[in-house]
């Protein structure tokens, strides 16, 4: 049973198409990087699949339950408690972290445990500096998130998805507000989820990353998937477009 | 008559003059927040009704909207006005028109606030009232607090307009003594009052702010 399955995915905005027809699939353990240039719908395949946008047409499902079906070249979604089921299988990491400036760092990541999930309050805290100590920010839980360089910042946001026990966590271009040092940052943690067999799906600019990191990579191009393969093959690829891409990047190295 | 005897001959109207001020808060700052939720409504129909709403709280004085409010009822429906409605009018009068002018605060507050923060708390599964209360409201206020001290503080001067439906606050005292005594003290008195009132309305709204300091947006 696959944690995501997104079948011919299809999003405008304005009569732009964004996504033109977009099919993959997530198996637990998954890591699966989306790389392609700027506007080619990566971000906003993840915005669909996170619901923080709507898809035209298309079928979504989760865990095997399909939360938007297509009816006559329209998408359908299920009904609220159905999303809402479905929106608890995942996390997401935003580029610009949009942590709560207003609550500290621990609170950032308890809250939503506490008041969502409704979980005991002494439980969520043991296992939110748990995660915090896995972040590498131990005794930095009464700072406020304006204390905190970008890359603490984006180590307390994953620190917060993970609070949630997700199934599955999406990056949005988790390291595209970063230098390069506090990138490294990053990158580390997440391979180290990687390790952990954490299902993720991560939209990044990071080849090397990319490469190293994911099971399964996935390039896209003006909303459509050019091709979908292990790394290896993906930069050994024949694809033109793939080459194009990829090639550009080597040329700079 | 010295200073202290015309402070202490209008001290019950000063006592007034502050439950007006504190119902009015106490009233219209809430009543605010539903006209923001009005004013930034999907439905068109609920937000321009309270855009018309608020531009004429907005564009009228509302010494003249005291009027109304005390005297519509009798001219409109041949109501017999008790004299308590005259307080009543007075608190009626005054929060309806700042709550328009809070709304309008709240709802700078609230489109100040960047997108990611409510795609945050979607994603988290914060549901939309759990959203506003815990993750938008408390950055609003911060950003909203030096807008708000302004028109508490306008808030505390505008009380005198109650003399308009004769309602016995401090400055209507003032001004009876003053025309008795034939002497300029009772306004000196008042002014005194004002400035000290103000002066701790300042004070208390600074230290909120000091309070909300402890992080940026």
């Amino acid at each position: 049973m696959s944690v995501l399955e997104m079948n011919h995915i299809k999003k405008s905005f304005d009569g732009n198409e964004i996504l033109k027809d977009i099919s993959f699939k997530v198996d637990e353990g998954d890591v699966i990087s989306i790389i392609g240039p700027s506007g080619s719908g990566k971000s906003t395949l993840l915005r669909c699949a996170t619901f923080l946008e709507t898809i035209d047409d298309g079928e979504l499902s989760y865990l095997g339950e399909q939360v938007v079906g297509s009816q006559d070249g329209k998408a359908v979604y299920g009904e609220k408690a159905k999303i809402k089921k479905a929106m608890e299988c995942f996390g997401l990491v935003f580029q610009n972290f949009n942590l709560f400036p207003h609550y500290s760092v621990l609170k950032n990541i308890i809250d939503a445990p506490i008041r969502v999930q409704k979980r005991k309050k002494e439980e969520v805290i043991s296992e939110a500096r748990e995660l915090l100590k896995k972040m590498g920010l131990e005794g930095r839980e009464d700072a406020y998130p304006c204390q905190l360089s970008g890359g603490q910042q984006q180590r307390v946001s994953i620190a917060r998805a993970l609070a949630l026990k997700p199934k599955i966590l999406f990056f949005d271009e988790p390291t595209s507000a970063l230098d390069p040092e506090l990138t490294i940052e990053i990158l580390k943690v997440i391979k180290e989820l990687a390790k952990e067999k954490m299902t993720m799906v991560i939209v990044t600019h990071e080849m090397d990353f990319a490469k190293n990191v994911s099971s399964k990579m996935i390039f896209m191009d003006k909303g459509l998937i050019v091709e979908e393969t292990t790394p290896e093959e993906m930069f050994n690829s024949t694809n033109k477009r793939t080459m194009e891409f990829l090639g550009k990047y080597k040329n700079v190295k | 008559m010295n200073i202290i005897d015309i402070i202490l001959q209008l001290a019950d109207g000063m006592m007034v003059t502050i439950m007006i001020f504190v119902l009015t808060l106490i009233f219209s700052i809430p009543l605010g927040l539903v006209v923001t939720t009005g004013r930034m409504s999907k439905n068109p129909l609920i937000r321009t009704i309270v855009k018309v709403y608020i531009s004429i709280m907005r564009g009228t004085p509302l010494m003249l909207q005291l009027l109304v409010v005390y005297y519509g009822p009798y001219y409109l429906f041949k109501c017999k006005l008790s004299p308590e409605y005259r307080g009543i009018a007075v608190i009626i009068g005054f929060s309806i028109n700042y709550a328009a002018y809070f709304a309008e605060i709240f709802r700078s507050g609230i489109s100040s606030m960047p997108v990611g923060q409510y795609e945050a708390a979607k994603i988290l599964g914060y549901n939309k009232i759990q959203t506003f209360f815990f993750i938008i409201l408390p950055q609003v206020i911060k950003r909203i607090l030096p807008a708000i001290t302004n028109e508490v503080i306008t808030l505390v001067k505008d009380t005198s307009l109650a003399f308009s439906i004769a309602y016995a606050e401090m400055f209507s005292g003032a001004k009876a003594l003053a025309a008795a005594e034939k002497s300029m003290l009772p306004f000196v008195a008042a002014a005194i009052f004002y400035y000290v009132f103000n002066f701790a309305v300042a004070t208390i709204m600074e230290l909120f702010e000091e309070k909300l300091n402890y992080y940026d947006i």
